[in-house]
């Protein structure tokens, strides 16, 4: 055996192309990483400053953290209820384009609800602005008359409906396809023979679903809210257009004039006319952003890939 | 079977096995009564002045006669079945509604603006009526089009470490997960990385088009390695084999043999992903700032940009407001045209140039 190796020796040149190819790869590969980390180490560096300014030199007049406290707040609330709001709904969704629907319009059915994620966000806002906002009005009178002993609802109604519940709704709207699609990927998923074995057992198509769709998906479904509640953190355009602000607000009023603002859409608001300081205040509000919503879609993905292992998908 | 169904029969007359069998049903075609009921009447109250929106809601109230119906003829079990899908049903409406209004709402208003002068005219001296939206055409272009420039070699190469040189090692699990955390970054996040890079270079108030082009890269970098990556998962390893079989070295099989068969689906994957980023207003509005004249150099001075323009004409009208506003409408439908065309281009490529082999 010993003289058949001797002469592979020679054959295992290495190529300066695949060197090259190799190098060039890795090197992309690696690259991801270090523009992930640069996104983190430059906010970082610019918003230390911000953090660390004194209250006479910024426009606010405050110091970071009390600034900031209310938009986390209001990015906070902003985001949940979209996510009350679309949860359900995405879910509907989902189980009637994978098991409801004629199965042929199915995947028409899907395009559909993925051209509402083609659309853009400026877009959004323009419809929350001058379609949405208009038109909610009279609910939030009505809301305010009927429902006006629960905190969210206390009014007095806003006259011109851009109130936070109008920017949960564009929300909500905004993060439909992205729960969707993943709903109804994972509820394809469920193994046919569980959901057959529920039929023939005379289950009805609602007990086949609550029996062996949900159980199998239960996972799926929460990181599919998680990675909408990360989209609802970051979006900008379409809270900043819709909503009147008043700054520094905190309040559970979800249907009056005076609404707090959310990170991301203060950022929009403030950057153009910021000088000085107050850029590395707003840099440093956007890293309090960044952190939140890469927990949340960190988690979220941890969730997905650790039901990858289980699936019977592969 | 029937021996065991005779002695329940008592002797007298046949035995209905269809009703021993099955219980009380309502006719087949109840829902599809039910619902026509619903919308007719729905359409009446429309007709006589009720609006849109209370219209529907008298379908859905209507609709949920069906499973009460139920409860009275089938039971319990049969009629939360019919609520299920009733509901289920009206969520998928509900999903609708939203899609057609915006669609309705942007077209509607925005083709009273469109004419050859709304697209070749920039707003430069303009107050007022009149002008365009060319400095903005002009901006997302080029912005968009750098992006293109900087993320595609980026995307492919790091997709192709990962399916062909990593071998599911650790670092390319890490690369793979913060991927897909990347997908989740907030837009404006990106551009204040961008500005914030580009200051450090450039000090501070740095407004640049090519910095929008960076930023815009972080958004669509991680959703080119993914789409390129299932992409290269497809081709099939035989055609990997035989090529190395005919001593076709690694770089030559990739860049010969798996790159062209998984073409369609990464042109597929770029034009989605341009779609995705041609839209985005938070970063180019930091970075890229906004102006009314035309400025074809990347690298100096603001840009404008259709989202951040129609963003701007809400958001600071001047007086009177109707003009900019008919304007952001204009932008809006512009891009929103732009962008439908980029996925319909998108579903076209993957149709008709994906490879036919094995059907």
């Amino acid at each position: 055996m010993t003289s058949t190796l001797a002469p592979r020796k020679r054959s295992t040149v290495v190529r300066a192309g695949d060197r090259v190819f190799a190098g060039l790869s890795t090197g992309a590969g690696l690259l991801i990483l270090l523009t992930l980390a640069g996104v983190a180490a430059f906010l970082t560096i610019e918003g230390i400053p911000g953090i660390l300014a004194n209250p006479d030199e910024v426009k606010s007049g405050q110091s970071f953290w009390p600034y900031v406290w209310p938009l986390v707040y209001g990015t906070l609330i902003a985001a949940t209820v979209a996510l009350i709001l679309a949860t359900p709904v995405a879910i509907g969704v989902a189980l009637y384009i994978s098991h409801y629907s004629p199965r042929r319009l199915g995947q028409s059915l899907g395009y559909l609800v993925d051209l509402l994620a083609a659309v853009p966000s400026v877009v959004y806002g323009l419809w929350g602005i001058q379609f949405l906002a208009p038109h909610m009005v009279p609910v939030y009178e009505w809301l305010d008359k009927h429902a006006g002993f629960i905190p969210f609802f206390a009014g007095p109604a806003s006259a011109t409906g851009r109130t936070i519940m109008t920017a949960c709704i564009v929300l909500a709207v905004m993060i439909l396809p992205i729960m969707t699609a993943i709903c109804r990927e994972i509820f394809l998923q469920t193994p046919r023979l569980h959901e057959e074995a529920a039929l023939a057992l005379g289950a009805t198509r609602w007990e086949m679903a609550r029996l062996a769709i949900f159980p199998y998906a239960r996972s799926g479904i929460v990181s599919a809210a998680m990675l909408g509640l990360g989209r609802a953190l970051g979006e900008t355009l379409a809270v900043a257009m819709v909503l009147s602000v008043t700054a520094g607000t905190v309040t559970a009023n979800l249907i009056s004039s005076t609404n707090p603002s959310t990170i991301a859409a203060n950022i929009a608001l403030s950057f153009g006319e910021a000088s000085g300081r107050t850029v590395n205040v707003l840099i440093a509000s956007g890293l309090v952003l960044f952190v939140i919503t890469f927990l949340v879609n960190f988690a979220a993905r941890a969730v997905v890939d650790r039901r990858k292992d289980f699936s019977g998908a592969n | 079977m029937t021996n065991t169904l005779t002695p329940r029969s008592h002797g007298a007359g046949p035995v209905d096995v269809q009703h021993e069998l099955y219980g009380a049903q309502l006719p087949s075609w109840a829902a599809k009564a039910v619902l026509g009921t619903a919308v007719v009447v729905a359409g009446i109250l429309y007709l006589l002045g009720t609006n849109l929106v209370l219209a529907s809601l008298v379908v859905f109230v209507l609709g949920l006669a069906l499973p009460l119906w139920s409860l009275v003829v089938e039971g319990s079990r049969k009629a939360t079945d019919r609520l299920v899908t009733t509901l289920v049903t009206s969520a998928f409406a509900l999903a609708m509604f939203p899609l057609v209004s915006i669609l309705w709402t942007v077209i509607s208003k925005g083709t009273k603006v469109l004419s050859a002068e709304f697209f070749t005219y920039s707003m430069r001296n303009v107050v007022g009526e009149g002008g365009g939206i060319y400095q903005a055409l002009v901006g997302t272009l080029l912005i968009t089009g750098a992006a293109a420039v900087i993320s595609v070699p980026i995307g492919i190469f790091a997709a192709i470490y990962l399916v062909e040189y990593a071998d599911g090692n650790r670092l390319a699990r890490w690369i793979r997960f913060l991927v897909d955390v990347m997908t989740g970054i907030p837009s404006i996040v990106a551009g204040l990385f961008a500005y914030a890079l580009f200051v450090v270079f450039f000090g501070e108030g740095v407004r640049m088009g090519i910095g929008g082009s960076v930023a815009l890269s972080v958004l669509m970098i991680p959703v080119l390695v993914r789409s390129t990556e299932e992409m290269l998962k497809l081709v099939p390893n035989e055609l990997r084999e035989a090529a190395y079989a005919l001593g076709v070295p690694k770089w030559r099989t990739v860049a010969k043999v798996v790159l062209p068969t998984a073409l369609a689906g990464i042109v597929t994957g770029i034009t989605l992903a341009v779609a995705r980023v041609i839209g985005e207003t938070a970063p180019l509005l930091i970075i890229a700032g906004a102006t009314d004249s035309v400025n074809f150099n990347l690298f100096e001075g603001r840009m404008a940009t259709l989202p951040v323009f129609a963003y701007q004409s809400v958001r600071s009208p001047g007086v009177p407001p109707e003009f900019s506003i008919d304007r952001a409408w204009g932008a809006a439908l512009t891009l929103l045209l732009i962008v439908m065309l980029l996925n319909l281009i998108a579903r076209l490529v993957s149709y008709f140039f994906s490879p036919k082999g094995e059907r």
